[in-house]
């Protein structure tokens, strides 16, 4: 009997070190990737978590005394000679202006991607590689340049407007750049395919005699639309716009380079704290926040649809 | 009081009896001279109907059988409204269908492959065609437990689709098409997916639904026994023509077309000579060696001199030679499967003819292969071809 269990754990001991051995080999695996987010992830946060909790340097760069200022300065505007507080909008409407700006190029992309998604995805299957081909040749190009071609198709020189003034349907140039609508439209011209190409993924899984059932069942193209198309291609819709949005959130060479100064966004907030300003700790800061803000919607929006998908198998 | 009563059946009744007289006269589908050709023209173009000409009767269950590809899934389609005809028009109760959409006629299909709405649990599946046409809270919830019952699924009215059997999958399906009492009830192959005994259990469900109802079912199907076992009435379809339309008797004992004969059943064919005709029925001289009479193809005047005689292998008779019999020949060939057996006899034309013999217990003559046999045709059993 106990020769037996012996040699049971002896067995069970010899299998249990190969297992180990397999889960070391396994982690060895996810090594290079580990590593990879350590040094490009987790440190440069932990300096920007650092450097937020301090002061700032006279030329650039941090004096090492811990402080909060950099969150205070986000809301109050101290007066430069007695040191008082008081509350500013400043920047609270740079944020507001981010956000809208976001929520606009993520509306943007869907009125437009969807469409676009749901051609491709009722293309014969052997067309539908071109399509998605077409609409991914805009990332061959660098972003700047790309927002530079959109510039000068903007500006009051540009294609839009001496075209419109050839042909005599304005006088004088329409102010199109350096406004949000140009901004906005950058936006969304950076991060369509983001928005298309899930859309699609989900899409082309549809099985579109649904939509035969749905006319046959009363429904009007529209209420198929709604009622059917969308909510299966919903997963598709979801990723899209957080891909759109989180980084329209945080752009930088679109507003900086169709914006101009009244289209600031928090990415060019940012990069002036630790440029021009010379205020790492309050960038720092900013940079915090703004993480904050695009985690706790990630998380109100994975709530959500947890929450419904537990309804539905309830 | 009690007059009053009275009075109200009376009433009642006239109404009842109008309405006996309305369904009389009425057709559910009235399908005139309808082509349709997918792609330009006839010439370059699939002629997928071939001016088809069909009246399906109110509180029918009919059933369009046929090959794939004979154009039967078409005539459904046209008839839902998902694609419109090239020639021709279609009539339900009496009104025009031309050019109206999918959702703005009064007709609902169950698909083959079901196509349930797989984010909706199986009681809002069913609620769908209710709430798009307006229908309020309640009565949507009353018609939906309604249908629920008929189809008894209530204890799966909250689950997701993909959560059910094909069998399961199979009544949401019809309950969703029959919730918002449509006039006609398409039914494309529903029964396809299943296995044979859920099909079978299907097959008398079906014909439940329609008779308690009373909604047309068209029913189409490439199963000839499913045919047979569930229809009013029957429209064989080849080809993008309609072969014949009748009754499963009709259909299986007087087929009048070659194709309808082979396409159902067993059967026999043998050539003969038309020697005259009479009240439906010809004389005619078999090349086999006799004279017999044979019921001529209803509707088809011209039949030429030379026929072909349709007889099933189960209207046949066989006995030994010294017997005597109508035909005779010898065994070639006995397939004995259970309840019966298959025979096969060599006329002295050299015909092959096919009888199936029901089991008996013993007095019946047992037959080996080579005997010389003699074979009896039951009585008007034998149908002219019109091809």
């Amino acid at each position: 009997m106990t020769d037996l269990t012996l040699n049971s754990t002896h067995l069970s001991s010899g299998a249990q070190m190969h297992q180990r051995r397999e889960k070391k080999v396994r982690r060895l695996l996810l090594a290079p990737s580990l590593l990879t987010i350590l040094i490009i992830g987790v440190l440069p946060l932990s300096v920007v978590l650092i450097y937020s909790f301090l002061e700032p340097g006279s030329y650039g760069g941090v004096k090492w005394h811990f402080s909060v200022d950099a969150y205070v300065q986000l809301l109050f505007e101290a007066d430069i000679f007695d040191g008082t507080l008081s509350f500013t909008t400043a920047y609270l409407e740079i944020f507001w202006r981010s956000i809208s700006l976001a929520i606009m190029a993520t509306v943007g992309c869907l009125l437009v991607g969807f469409p676009t998604a749901y051609f491709i995805a009722t293309q014969p299957p052997e067309r539908r590689n071109i399509w998605l081909f077409l609409i991914t040749i805009p990332f061959w190009t660098n972003l700047l340049i790309r927002t530079y071609a959109m510039l000068l198709i903007l500006r009051d020189e540009g294609v839009i407007n001496i075209g419109l003034q050839n042909i005599g349907v304005i006088d004088q140039a329409l102010p199109l750049l350096y406004t949000e609508f140009a901004v906005s439209l950058g936006l969304i011209y950076s991060f369509l395919p983001f928005m298309v190409l899930p859309i699609y993924s989900s899409m082309e899984k549809f099985d579109f005699r649904l939509v035969e059932a749905g006319f046959d069942l009363y429904a009007t193209r529209l209420k198929v639309l709604w009622r059917i198309i969308v909510p299966i291609a919903k997963p598709g819709i979801a990723a899209g716009c957080i891909l759109v949005f989180i980084p329209s959130l945080g752009a930088y060479i679109t507003p900086e380079v169709l914006g101009g100064g009244k289209s600031m966004m928090i990415g060019n907030l940012i990069h002036a704290q630790f440029g021009g300003a010379r205020n790492w700790p309050f960038g720092a800061a900013i940079a915090l926040i703004l993480m904050a803000v695009v985690l706790v919607s990630l998380w109100v929006y994975m709530r959500r649809t947890g929450e419904e998908g537990g309804l539905s198998h309830g | 009081m009690e007059q009053a009563i009275k009075l109200e059946s009376n009433n009642r009744r006239s109404t009842d009896a109008v309405i006996e007289i309305e369904k009389k006269i009425t057709a559910a589908i009235d399908i005139k001279n309808t082509t349709k050709i997918f792609g330009n023209d006839r010439n370059t173009g699939m002629v997928a109907l071939d001016d088809v000409s069909l009246i399906i009767n109110d509180n029918e269950f009919f059933t369009l059988l046929g090959p794939s590809g004979c154009g039967k899934t078409t005539l459904l389609r046209l008839i839902a409204g998902f694609e419109q005809p090239t020639e021709g028009e279609i009539m339900l109760f009496g009104s025009h269908l031309e050019g109206l959409p999918p959702h703005k006629r009064s007709v609902n299909t169950v698909f083959q492959q079901y196509s349930l709405f797989p984010h909706m649990t199986v009681a809002q599946n069913i609620a769908f065609g209710l709430e798009m046409l307006g229908k309020t809270k309640p009565e949507v919830e009353r018609s939906v437990n309604e249908v629920l019952a008929l189809v008894q699924m209530e204890h799966l009215a909250q689950r997701k689709t993909d959560q059910l059997s094909g069998g399961q999958q199979q009544r949401v399906a019809l309950a969703r098409a029959l919730a918002p009492h449509p006039k006609v009830l398409l039914l494309d192959e529903p029964l396809s997916a299943l296995d044979f005994k859920l099909r079978k259990e299907m097959q008398v469900e079906l014909k439940r639904l329609q008779s308690e109802t009373g909604i047309t079912f068209i029913f189409v199907t490439h199963d000839q026994e499913e045919a047979l076992t569930m229809s009013d009435r029957i429209a064989v379809m080849q080809g993008g023509h309609i072969m014949q339309v009748g009754t499963p008797h009709d259909i299986y004992n007087h087929p009048t077309r070659r194709f309808v004969a082979d396409f159902i059943g067993d059967i026999n064919i043998l050539e003969g000579e038309l020697l005259s005709k009479s009240n439906g029925n010809g004389k005619v001289k078999l090349d086999a060696g006799m004279e017999v009479m044979a019921t001529l193809p209803k509707a088809c005047n011209a039949v030429a001199t030379f026929v072909s005689v349709a007889v099933r292998p189960e209207q046949l008779i066989i006995c030994p030679a010294n017997e005597g019999g109508d035909l005779t020949g010898t065994i070639t060939n006995i397939i004995y499967f259970g309840s019966g057996s298959h025979i096969e006899v060599k006329l002295v034309n050299g015909e092959l003819i096919s009888v199936r013999q029901q089991s008996h217990n013993d007095d019946n003559p047992v037959f080996a292969l080579d005997d010389l046999v003699c074979i009896c045709f039951s009585d008007n059993c034998l149908q002219i071809l019109a091809d």
